[in-house]
């Protein structure tokens, strides 16, 4: 160490240290000590840290994510050559099929190579179109942290040669990513051009994860914490945006059911899984139309307070359905004999009938109320109540993303199209619209507080909703615990809520079995309570292992039929009488080891 | 008329170059893997039958799956939709179905039909290798339709996989003793080359495993023994010839009768053509290495006709087809499937290695091949009599495609048919054997349901095969059989404007370049490359003896029109008598004849040369 300005001690012990070092920890060292430079501090650190992965003043080097878009295994294939390369500079790396690549990981990825074919004339291969999408969405991440390259095959005898690499490189630095090595197109013979890439590349992500190199700002110091968020309530909602909304059944379908995305960003509002998101939707401006004209009502009429009628018809008052002190009000105030006939006591059961699917406009219509002026007869109406929906995803895995599972009600009745309130209006949005929420808790549909719990979930149609929650939930906390859910609808091709996500949660083991009953696919009828009682003896178990029990959906046939089909397991593989399975029931309930959400 | 000499292809007399000699053996494909940890072939087919949480069976099934004569497919115009929506694609099986030379009796006929209407689309596809088809099976139905295929004595085993597929005959209807006699080799080659693993009753026919004393599952059901056969190096006990890893890659045999080349006899792993006296069958020439597909961008796959390697009696047919099997069983390429069917094997060697390996093994040498002449690889549409004074109706089916009203209709002949039906090579259906009395009938019943000849088509159309592609070959890049009849709508004006509605001009289209259609040996052919795009090859052999060459790589409908309007008319002006359209291409320089399936991509590239 000639010229050093070390002692002969030093330099000697100095000259020890780093002669029994590998390549890997002499860089480690010398960015180490390049850093205390950097950061002006003149004292030798007390200690020096003892493995460079243990270090607090240098954390290990991110590690290297590669993504693949492949469709005949040529991207996949040099994806995990890269990967190896990268290893072998001394580096962490992983590998991922694009159709497994989830925003979550994106977020959190730092180094990013991703491999790409395109296919035909510009298309991505199937296993890169959710993630095209994903860049393209409003639920994009912001990648300023991100470093990445990409890599693409591609056969110039199309038009749009590599279009899908270019695409994603593209996007990615729109999204605020900054590249770490331009981009390569490959043509069929991809071979010598991708080797050229892939070594470039590793020497550019060696040399940048080498400590003194480019420092990410890391995800947290991307977004700021949201400061005095007002408190949003069932009194004062928040306008959630809606994010996504896409149907869920397949084509050929004979219902229709909603997966509904929103943001709840900047609200300050959170949720547990179990809990509900309340939405205050709009009535349809066509039936408001209708009720202005079976009323003969100016739209323009101002009300009390001097609000005019059309816009508060659809955003403020019940139409669709109709009560029993509102016919006696409006009865009272029209004076209409035939409302005053129907509400005699002795009536009671006409009355019921015929509030059953009616709305206003048959009312004006049956009762000859056409004229009756309109502050009248809206004095009578109900505020327009929110509805709740149990949310389908997890705080933890969609942080500020609650999903909904809508259902659409769509029927005939009296001669007319009716349609729920809310799930219409839902239905209806799109991307960007915003909609009037509130977070409802629900202390009394909880997972267990002991994550290695079993947990049985049954959840036909959308009553599935909170389930999707709570196995997301599971997964990302890495809850030892199994789970077994009973989901069931009308046919497996089209109304699998869902099917791929459970498809997905039951290949990484986090869903332990599935249970499907679907009603219409034979001549005889399946439901979920018959799944249960053909494995009881395994539910049984489960039951004597502690698992939960959780119902969600529908109050008046299926959840007494689930709650028979328990007793029934209980007294037959239990050997105990009806008293003692309902008295084990009960227990469970205590225990909150029984919970239901049912509507 | 293509004639050749009778002597067996000579050292390079098909024209490729010098042999480099086998590659150096990579690592076995996955492919091997699946099969040889299958267990014959069961692999954990049942399970994956029930999971319910999907339509689809494990990939490892998949494949497996295959060999039973089933391929998992989804219907690709969903996909996109569905995944949005959060499901799997819309799984769903095709069955294919076996019978040897394409023959069926009423009885076979009507419950295929069945089967067809209960639970697959309702609609029956007859395929250019005289097999039939049913798509869109659900899971849950697949064990009870192929259980119901059975029953009708026919079989699903080996319609798909590594393994002899149907033997292919020409369903010659004209010369019935001689059909008889080339039709029971045919059916019994394909008997003798099926696998004999009993994983296929207890799956599809039993349901339940059959174990014997010693524990060794044993074929069950129809109480038909295996032929006792000792087994080779490959074999084992319960698969004496294929053993546990099967072949390297699918396995085609056709046998033709001259002067029909029908069956595209070239286009074939191994290749017999029947040699006549009269009516009574005397030998087989055999010819080895065919086959159609090729891999984009990969010169080292190409589509390869078979060279005739000498001929035998009709006594040593199966132990030459037998010991043929075995050669490429031992030596074909496991590594990379894109390069394994046995014309590689061949080529990476040379077809003189081949020989004498064949020879070596059979103990004893072919004789030199005979003399012999094809004439043309199409039907004869309409009605013939036959020798025997039955009557023959051979009826046009486009794209092999049988729904609705002709689906219907062909019930209806079934029903009072006392004959046979024989599927043809071009995807056509011959009501064979119709009885003096029931002519007029049948005739009836085809008019009013639509199934005629062809009249008043173009020789063209009527001679146009197909395959199935979009929306359910997970292969395909693009359309064929839905787009095929729409590009003829295109080309039909122009041919009646050059003069040419009569001539016969083989048309060949596939959705990728794997050639279920033989696209190869179109006179015009087409591969897909991307929706609505295709590669143009022109210049076959019209009776399947030379391959076609590139002529025009990945272009959609107004360049094809637009390439082909200006040929044709010169065709017409300019083709010498009786010349072929395939010949007349060749001849005017459009493009390059193909020497070989080596000298494929050479030729195109001459061609550009050429033209530059």
């Amino acid at each position: 160490m000639l010229g050093s300005p070390f002692t002969a001690d030093q330099a000697q012990a100095l000259e020890a240290l780093v002669a029994g070092m590998t390549p890997e920890q002499r860089a480690w060292l010398g960015g180490y000590l390049a850093g205390l430079q950097a950061a002006g501090l003149g004292a030798a650190p007390a200690a020096l840290p003892q493995a460079p992965a243990a270090g607090p003043a240098a954390p290990a080097p991110p590690e290297v994510t590669v993504v693949y878009g492949s469709q005949t295994g040529n991207a996949a294939g040099l994806a995990r050559r890269l990967a190896d390369r990268v290893r072998g500079a001394g580096l962490a790396a992983s590998v991922h099929s694009l159709g497994d690549f989830e925003a979550r990981q994106l977020r959190q990825a730092q180094r990013l190579l991703l491999v790409t074919s395109t296919q035909g004339d510009g298309d991505p291969p199937d296993n890169a179109i959710a993630f095209r999408e994903l860049l393209q969405s409003r639920k994009a991440p912001r990648l300023e942290h991100l470093r990445y390259a990409v890599l693409g095959l591609g056969d110039s005898s199309y038009e749009h040669f590599n279009q899908t690499a270019r695409d994603f490189d593209t996007r990615l630095a729109e999204l605020g990513a900054t590249p770490l090595h331009p981009r390569a197109e490959c043509d069929l013979d991809y071979e010598e051009a991708a080797a050229a890439w892939i070594e470039a590349v590793v020497a550019v992500v060696a040399a940048d994860a080498a400590p003194g190199g480019p420092v990410p700002a890391g995800p947290a110091a991307a977004s700021a914490p949201p400061s005095a968020a007002p408190a949003y309530s069932r009194t004062h909602p928040f306008p959630a945006e809606v994010l996504d909304n896409v149907e869920l059944h397949g084509r050929g379908a004979d219902r229709s059911t909603r997966h509904v995305e929103l943001s709840l960003a900047g609200s300050g509002l959170s949720w547990e899984p179990g809990d509900s998101l309340g939405v205050f939707a709009r009535n349809d401006q066509g039936l408001v139309e209708l009720l202005l004209r079976a009323a003969d009502w100016d739209p323009a009429t101002p009300l009390e307070g001097g609000a005019p009628l059309g816009p508060a018809l659809a955003e403020r008052y019940e139409i669709t359905v109709l009560t029993r002190p509102m016919l006696a009000k409006i009865a009272e105030v029209t004076g209409s004999a035939s409302l005053a006939a129907l509400l005699r006591p002795e009536r009671e059961a006409d009355l019921r009938a015929y509030l059953a699917g009616r709305d206003l406009i048959d009312l004006i219509q049956d009762h000859g109320l056409r004229g009756v002026p309109a502050r009248d007869l809206v004095a009578a109406l109900r505020r327009l109540p929110p509805r709740l929906y149990s949310i389908a995803s997890s705080p933890a895995a969609c942080p500020e993303e609650p999903h909904l599972t809508v259902r659409l009600l769509d029927y005939q009745a009296h001669g007319r199209p009716r349609r729920g309130v809310c799930s219409s209006h839902l239905a209806s949005l799109a991307p960007g619209d915003t909609v009037p929420v509130f977070v409802q808790s629900n202390p009394n549909f909880r997972l267990p507080a002991d994550p290695a719990a079993p947990v049985i979930m049954i959840g036909p149609g959308t009553g599935v909703a909170p389930f999707r929650a709570f196995l997301e939930e599971r997964a990302e906390a890495g809850a030892p615990g199994r789970n077994w859910l009973f989901f069931g609808d009308r046919r497996f091709r089209t109304d699998f809520l869902y099917q791929t996500d459970w498809q997905r949660w039951r290949q990484k083991g986090v869903l332990t079995r599935m249970d499907v009953a679907f009603s219409r696919d034979r001549a005889e009828k399946v439901y979920v309570q018959h799944r249960m009682l053909q494995h009881g003896r395994e539910l049984y178990a489960w039951l004597q292992d502690g698992a939960a029990v959780y119902v969600c959906g529908d109050e008046k046939r299926m959840a007494p039929d689930v709650h028979e089909a328990l007793a029934g397991i209980l007294m037959r593989e239990g050997g105990c009488d009806r008293d003692a399975a309902e008295e084990r029931l009960s227990q469970m309930r205590r225990e909150r080891r029984y919970q239901r959400d049912v509507y | 008329m293509s004639e050749r000499n009778g002597h067996a292809a000579g050292a390079g007399a098909g024209g490729g170059g010098p042999t480099g000699g086998p590659r150096p053996a990579g690592p076995p494909s996955d492919a091997e893997r699946i099969k040889s940890s299958s267990r014959h072939l069961r692999g954990t087919i049942l399970e994956s039958l029930e999971d319910p949480l999907t339509g689809a069976v494990r990939p490892d099934d998949a494949a497996l799956l295959k060999f039973h004569g089933t391929y998992q497919q989804d219907d690709r115009d969903l996909r996109d939709e569905r995944r949005r929506s959060r499901l799997e694609p819309a799984y769903q099986f095709m069955v294919r179905v076996r019978a040897p030379g394409g023959v069926v009796a009423p009885a076979q006929w009507l419950a295929l039909d069945g089967i067809a209407r209960t639970a697959a689309d309702g609609s029956l596809r007859l395929t250019t290798r005289q097999s039939f088809q049913m798509h869109a099976v659900l899971k849950w139905d697949l064990q009870r339709t192929i259980a119901m295929v059975n029953q009708t004595l026919l079989s699903t085993l080996a319609a798909c996989g590594d393994v002899n597929r149907n033997v292919m005959c020409n369903p010659n209807p004209h010369v019935s003793a001689l059909h008889a006699q080339v039709y029971e080799h045919a059916r019994a080659l394909s008997e003798h080359l099926s696998p004999r693993t009993a994983a296929y009753h207890e799956i599809w026919v039993d349901g339940e495993k059959v174990v014997d004393s010693r524990g060794i599952p044993e074929r069950a059901g129809t109480g038909e023994a295996p032929a006792a056969r000792p087994h080779g190096p490959g074999g084992d006990d319960e698969e004496p010839l294929y053993g546990t890893t099967y072949l390297p890659r699918k396995f085609k045999i056709g046998i033709a009768v001259p002067p029909s080349n029908d069956v595209d006899v070239f286009s074939q792993d191994l290749g017999f053509i029947a040699i006549a006296r009269g009516d009574r069958l005397t030998a087989f020439n055999v010819a080895v290495g065919g086959g159609m597909g090729m891999t984009y961008g990969e010169p080292a796959t190409y589509p390869n006709l078979a060279e005739l390697v000498g001929s035998c009696t009709p006594e040593q047919l199966i132990a030459v087809a037998e010991t043929v099997v075995a050669v490429q069983r031992d030596f074909g390429d496991r590594s990379d499937r894109k390069h394994a069917r046995l014309k590689y094997t061949i080529g990476d060697r040379s077809i003189e290695w081949f020989r004498d390996e064949l020879h070596r093994r059979l103990g004893w040498e072919l004789a030199p091949a005979l003399p012999y002449a094809f004439e043309s690889s199409g039907d004869r549409l309409g009605w013939t009599d036959g020798a025997d004074g039955r009557h023959h109706l051979t009826l046009l089916v486009e794209n092999g495609r049988l729904r609705g009203r002709a689906l219907d209709g062909m019930r209806e002949i079934a029903r009072i048919h006392d004959g046979d039906f024989r599927l043809t090579p071009n995807q056509n259906l011959i009501v064979a054997r119709v009885s003096r009395g029931k002519r007029a009938r049948i005739e009836a019943v085809a008019r009013e349901h639509g199934l005629t000849a062809g009249e008043g088509q173009s020789a063209m159309r009527r001679g146009a095969v197909a395959c199935v592609a979009l929306p359910t070959c997970g292969l395909a890049m693009a359309d064929a059989e839905r787009y095929l009849p729409h590009l003829l709508d295109r080309l039909d004006p122009i041919l009646a404007d050059a003069g040419l509605s009569q001539a016969e001009i083989v048309v060949r289209m596939s959705g990728c370049p794997n050639g279920c259609s033989r696209p190869f040996l179109g006179e015009i052919g087409f591969t897909g490359k991307a929706p609505g795009r295709y590669n143009l090859y022109l210049g076959a052999g019209f009776s399947g003896d030379r391959l076609n060459c590139l002529y025009r790589e990945n272009i959609g409908e107004e360049e094809i029109v637009a390439a082909l309007d200006p040929i044709l008319h010169h065709y017409a002006r300019e083709r010498t008598p009786g010349e072929r359209f395939g010949d007349f291409v060749v001849r005017a320089g459009y493009v390059q004849a193909v020497a070989s399936g080596k000298d494929f991509h050479a030729a195109a590239e001459r061609g550009r040369a050429a033209l530059a």
